[in-house]
């Protein structure tokens, strides 16, 4: 799947991957697709909790040897 | 409509100081308007250097500690500085932000943190060693925005 920018979060932890998320996304204009990599399982559950309180859409989630891949798309 | 919380942080510990920050600016991240009401020993959150604040084994039954350690021992002169290190290493380790790093991101989001006007002059604090930018009020004030919060803790 095409993404526009990739962030990294490994090894970060609550609540980082989701204020690093909020910022990237910040740089980024309409309808362009963020992928964010990160390994805190909390992630899950967050990165759908700020893709529905900010109306950014999280297109997919996947999971990958421990790691979790999120793709949100920009409102 | 923009959802508003309102938080009054009491607390000065390392462990009791996290979660106004964590709050804080995960709820500014999601478009929500913060205010965080800094009283008592919550005031150091707002202090330039936070460097200082510390955590104490004492009198805190839940800390996991990597050995059983007894009351007399955590007593001793030093514990509360080592147990401190500990934590701030296990932190790190685990890549949870330093209370620098989150107070540096409620700013950048617009979180509004307030301070204790009667706290300041009760233990007579010197404004020069708080961060720039924010208003010395009373309850008063921060009732006017609490009394519009969607959420309102106490911390």
């Amino acid at each position: 799947m095409s993404f526009d920018k990739e962030l990294d979060t490994r090894g970060m932890n609550c609540p980082l991957p989701i204020l690093k998320t909020k910022k990237a996304l910040a740089d980024m204009t309409t309808g362009q697709v963020l992928k964010v990599i990160s390994t805190d399982a909390g992630s899950v559950k967050d990165m759908q909790a700020f893709a529905n309180q900010t109306g950014n859409a999280l297109i997919s989630t996947a999971e990958e040897k421990g790691e979790y891949i999120f793709m949100m798309q920009k409102k | 409509m923009q959802k508003k919380m309102g938080i009054i942080a009491t607390k000065g510990t390392l462990d009791m100081a996290y979660p106004p920050l964590i709050l804080a600016s995960t709820a500014a991240a999601l478009g929500w308007d913060v205010q965080v009401f800094c009283t008592f020993y919550g005031l150091v959150l707002l202090r330039k250097d936070m460097d200082s604040i510390s955590i104490s084994p004492l009198a805190n039954p839940a800390m996991p500690m990597p050995i059983p350690m007894p009351v007399f021992v955590q007593m001793l002169p030093g514990m509360e500085a080592m147990a401190t290190m500990m934590m701030k290493q296990k932190m790190k380790s685990k890549g949870v932000a330093s209370l620098a790093e989150l107070r540096e991101m409620c700013i950048e989001a617009d979180v509004k943190f307030v301070a204790c006007q009667m706290t300041v002059d009760l233990f007579e604090f010197d404004k020069k060693d708080f961060i720039d930018g924010i208003d010395y009020v009373g309850a008063a004030s921060f009732m006017e925005f609490a009394g519009e919060a969607d959420v309102c803790l106490f911390i």
